[in-house]
């Protein structure tokens, strides 16, 4: 039963960063119907950021929780900027292309942003510095840190964020407008690329917040880091049905908690088995993911 | 006159969620006769022709065909009893060509399988002469030899409904039902489309069809059904359905919305 | 085949000539080093993977992220049967009709809980299995039955499996290389053209496919599913067709691949393979055949030429130093490649001709 408890914790954590991620996938798929491969790699764009700010502004002598929202805050700025560019240059000239052809475009940027990765930062694993402690708290018999404290909480905060963003704001509105029809919302007024490369800044600013928590949970960051994470976060966006804002935060919380619950009963080495098995078992079952509406198949 | 018949309707009911869509629908068919079924916007004609070809179950009621029930639990059945169809929004295989549309119709009447396809022996050979022969003599037929070559989405508008017609009538149907096919036509397309409709009936098809354009209807029908509200509210020969009061009722003083309800 | 061979006596010209040099290709090749002509036969294993994924997308458009899974199931199934692992050492005759015949079983097993899923749900369906698999062989090295502790080592895990044998003919391994004419033929160079004997095989089995009553529905399906119901086809019996062709084509490759090298280790089965065996079949050009042999080739030797040409040592003569790390600009140029091709050419270098 502690265990169980234990893991309900360790799963709530991994799987609230585990939404944020897909969150970006999803906005992105409501409303281009393109999976953004590259997005995994913006998140380890912002965890390396991250990495080498938050260091330099440590050795200026800032306080490491001034440090940690200055980095991240920087982080999310060059996220959002790297978002809107390749949504800019490699996607919107497809936007009527055939439908496999953003899709391998997208999946080419994500292998350049990783050379870029390389370039730029280079091929080792970095530690992140401790920001926030990491001491461990016990709670009767559950262990947990202020900072996995801080990755859930703040995690909860941004999708309440975004949730009101896009229902109660006009921005949120023509986002809503455009996903469902886009020349119906064009007709209305919308500006259509204005409203997409915002979708794709929140959504690569959100994966940057998700970079900076991975790599103070795990205290490194590498390269390579946003493949798995970017993948088990679309696995865990389409779970919830993709395209849907719930959705995604429900499917990312439910692969973190199936992943560290299960290993209570499957040896660790297959672990990331489990995303995938869960994913075919609902998806058998709800081809439209648990959030998902189901669409009716027009005649 | 007690002609054959081909097609029943008995008492056909199709809820969706707590909406009604068709309630108690009886109509019969004569064979190699073209029937109309009409009615306004939303009167659940799509509905109808969805449930029969075999998109939707039925709630209550049935299907005859041929003398038995018809039984469909898959849309691909439906084919293979001998009843094939054509789509109001036109749904063409656009990157195939227009020959090869029409030989995808072959596919219900011939049977090599992927074995045959790769080994090739003289009996699906055979069979693939006899598929592209059929389909050519079926282009010829609806006016299409001329574009054989080219990809069916390059075809003009009224091309592409005929192609449909084609593609179905290769299947081999008993009864072909068109859906809306004079939908975005000009006129002198309309009338080319009544003489193949009337020329698909003479060489025995039975034609099914579903029909906005009053004048197409009541000219190339033998028999007209009329649906509103998803009932049936008269059933006739097109002079009787013009003289019945609920029909002209029902297109006058209905007030049903322009947006096409009966989609899906 | 395509526009381009309309005259019947032309096509022979260029089938010969055609011949001609690909009979050739590997003693030229050769020349350069036998690390070329390996370069050449895993283009030929790539020309077969990428026509099998062909007719899953590109014909039949179901979107299919975890191919190299079936290519994996047809390597392992030589590499366990004939290595010293087990110290089995089955035929190539037996080995390479039952690793296809086992991908395509993965294929049908894969095939039958998705039928239903629809575009990207497939994709990301498929992509899990192919982990799966991979996750799978790197783990089978210790596994253990629940009511017993005996633990068993069957793939080796991440270390993977050595001394696979090479293929041989009647006691000949090809291996070996032998000696015609006075002409030293490596063994690389036999490997060639058996596998040149396979991929004109895939060719020729793919084309008919696709110019036959299977490969028309496949392609009815891809342009209109509910379009296809209507005539007839039975969807879900040609979905299950085009994944176990795809995966048997996989299988065969998977099992030439361990042939030839040796040694089989999960590293060769990732997503990232996958993702390039679509790369080459939408790159090339969708469903066109010559277009997709394009896209293997383009896609399978140009990386290597990249790396050659970037050497470390040609870098030091241009720069005076190493600039970037070889591995790194040939993804940075291939991935570059990818993205323009894509914007300047969205349905391919070579898409199927406008008439037929």
């Amino acid at each position: 039963m502690d265990v169980l408890l234990q893991q309900i914790v360790n799963g709530l954590v991994v799987g609230s960063v585990y939404a944020l991620v897909a969150l970006g996938y999803t906005m992105v798929y409501g409303i281009l119907q393109l999976i953004n491969f590259a997005h995994g790699e913006v998140v380890m764009i912002g965890a390396l950021s991250a990495v080498f700010s938050s260091k330099w502004m440590l050795a200026m002598g800032m306080g490491p929780i001034l440090a940690l929202l200055l980095a991240t805050l920087l982080s999310m700025l060059i996220c959002a900027t790297v978002g809107v560019l390749i949504e800019r240059l490699a996607y919107r000239p497809l936007r009527n292309a055939p439908r496999l052809a953003p899709l391998i475009t997208a999946i080419a940027m994500s292998i350049l942003l990783q050379q870029i990765g390389i370039l730029v930062f280079g091929r080792n694993y970095f530690t992140f510095p401790e920001l926030i402690s990491k001491t461990p708290l016990t709670f009767g018999h559950v262990t947990t840190t202020p900072n996995e404290i801080m990755i859930f909480v703040v995690s909860v905060l941004l999708m309440g964020g975004l949730l009101w963003l896009v229902h109660n704001t006009k921005m949120g509105a023509a986002m809503r407008a455009v996903a469902e029809n886009q020349k119906i919302a064009g007709l209305m007024g919308v500006d259509i690329n204005k409203i997409i490369a915002i979708t794709f800044a929140i959504g690569s600013a959100l994966g940057a917040i998700a970079g900076v928590m991975v790599a103070s949970n795990y205290g490194q960051a590498h390269y390579y880091m946003g493949f798995m994470l970017g993948l088990k976060a679309f696995t865990a966006a389409v779970m919830g049905g993709i395209g849907n804002l719930w959705g995604a935060m429900v499917g990312g919380l439910l692969l973190g908690l199936v992943e560290n619950v299960g290993l209570i009963f499957v040896r660790g080495d297959y672990k990331d088995i489990f995303a995938f098995v869960v994913l075919v078992v609902v998806l058998i079952f709800r081809p439209q993911g648990l959030v998902g509406e189901r669409v009716a198949e027009r005649a | 006159m007690m002609a054959d018949i081909l097609f029943t309707a008995e008492g056909v009911t199709k809820k969706f969620g707590g909406v009604t869509a068709l309630s108690d629908v009886s109509m019969a068919i004569a064979r190699n006769s073209i029937f109309g079924l009409i009615g306004p916007n939303g009167a659940g004609k799509t509905t109808f022709f969805n449930t029969l070809t075999g998109l939707y179950r039925v709630d209550q009621g049935r299907f005859t065909f041929d003398g038995k029930t018809l039984n469909v639990k898959a849309p691909h059945e439906v084919a293979q009893v001998g009843i094939a169809r054509t789509f109001q929004n036109i749904r063409l295989f656009g990157e195939m060509s227009v020959l090869e549309n029409v030989m995808v119709g072959r596919h219900v009447r011939t049977k090599a399988g992927p074995f045959g396809a790769i080994f090739r022996p003289p009996s699906v050979q055979r069979e693939e002469r006899e598929i592209a022969e059929r389909s050519r003599k079926i282009l010829d037929y609806v006016g299409l030899s001329k574009r054989a070559g080219e990809k069916s989405r390059t075809l003009a508008y009224g091309e592409q409904r005929r192609l449909e017609i084609a593609r179905a009538l290769a299947t081999e149907p008993k009864m072909i039902a068109l859906d809306e096919p004079a939908a975005g036509m000009n006129a002198t397309e309309t009338v080319a489309l009544r003489q193949l409709i009337e020329r698909i009936a003479r060489d025995g098809t039975t034609v099914m069809l579903i029909e906005h354009d009053m004048r197409l209807v009541m000219n190339v029908c033998q028999h007209i059904a009329v649906l509103d509200y998803g009932r049936k509210i008269a059933d006739g020969t097109p002079a009787e359905i013009q003289k019945d009061a609920a029909v002209i009722k029902a297109y006058l003083g209905g007030a049903h919305g322009e947006g096409e309800g009966s989609k899906a | 085949m395509s526009g381009i061979f309309q005259d019947r006596r032309k096509s022979m010209i260029a089938l010969g000539a055609l011949a001609v040099v690909l009979v050739l290709l590997p003693f030229v090749v050769g020349a350069f080093g036998q690390a070329w002509v390996r370069i050449l036969n895993f283009t030929l294993i790539y020309v077969m993977l990428a026509l099998g994924l062909n007719v899953v997308v590109g014909v039949a458009g179901l979107l299919d992220l975890g191919y190299v899974a079936f290519y994996a199931v047809g390597a392992y199934t030589w590499s366990l049967l004939a290595s010293t692992q087990f110290d089995l050492h089955y035929p190539f005759w037996i080995l390479l009709p039952l690793g296809a015949f086992l991908a395509a079983v993965a294929g049908l097993l894969l095939g039958a809980p998705v039928l239903k899923l629809r575009g990207d749900y497939l994709a990301i369906v498929t992509l899990g299995f192919g982990e799966i698999v991979r996750i799978l062989m790197n783990n089978f090295d210790k596994v253990s039955l629940p009511w017993s502790d005996t633990v068993y080592n069957i793939t080796n895990g991440p270390r993977g499996i050595t001394g696979i044998d090479g293929m041989s003919f009647f006691g000949f391994k090809v291996r070996a290389g032998t000696e015609l004419f006075g002409l030293q033929i490596s063994g690389l160079q036999i490997y060639y053209f058996v596998f040149l004997f396979f991929a004109i095989l895939s060719v020729i089995g793919v084309w008919r496919l696709q110019h036959s009553r299977l490969g028309r529905a496949w392609q009815a399906l891809r342009e209109d599913e509910i379009a296809a119901k209507a005539m007839g086809i039975n969807v879900r019996n040609i979905k299950l067709a085009a994944f176990a062709f795809g995966a048997l084509t996989g299988g065969v490759a998977g099992g030439l691949f361990a042939a030839m090298q040796g040694f089989v280790s999960p590293e060769s089965f990732g997503l990232l393979e996958s993702v390039m065996v679509l790369a080459m079949v939408v790159l090339g050009g969708m469903g066109h055949i010559p277009g997709v042999i394009l896209g293997a080739v383009l896609l399978s030797a140009l990386p290597e030429v990249i790396r050659y040409g970037a050497d470390e040592n040609v870098q030091r003569s241009v720069f005076g130093f190493v600039l970037i790390a070889p591995e790194v600009l040939r993804n940075l140029i291939f991935s570059l490649a990818m993205i323009l091709i894509m914007l300047f050419k969205p349905a391919g270098l070579w898409p199927s001709p406008e008439r037929k």
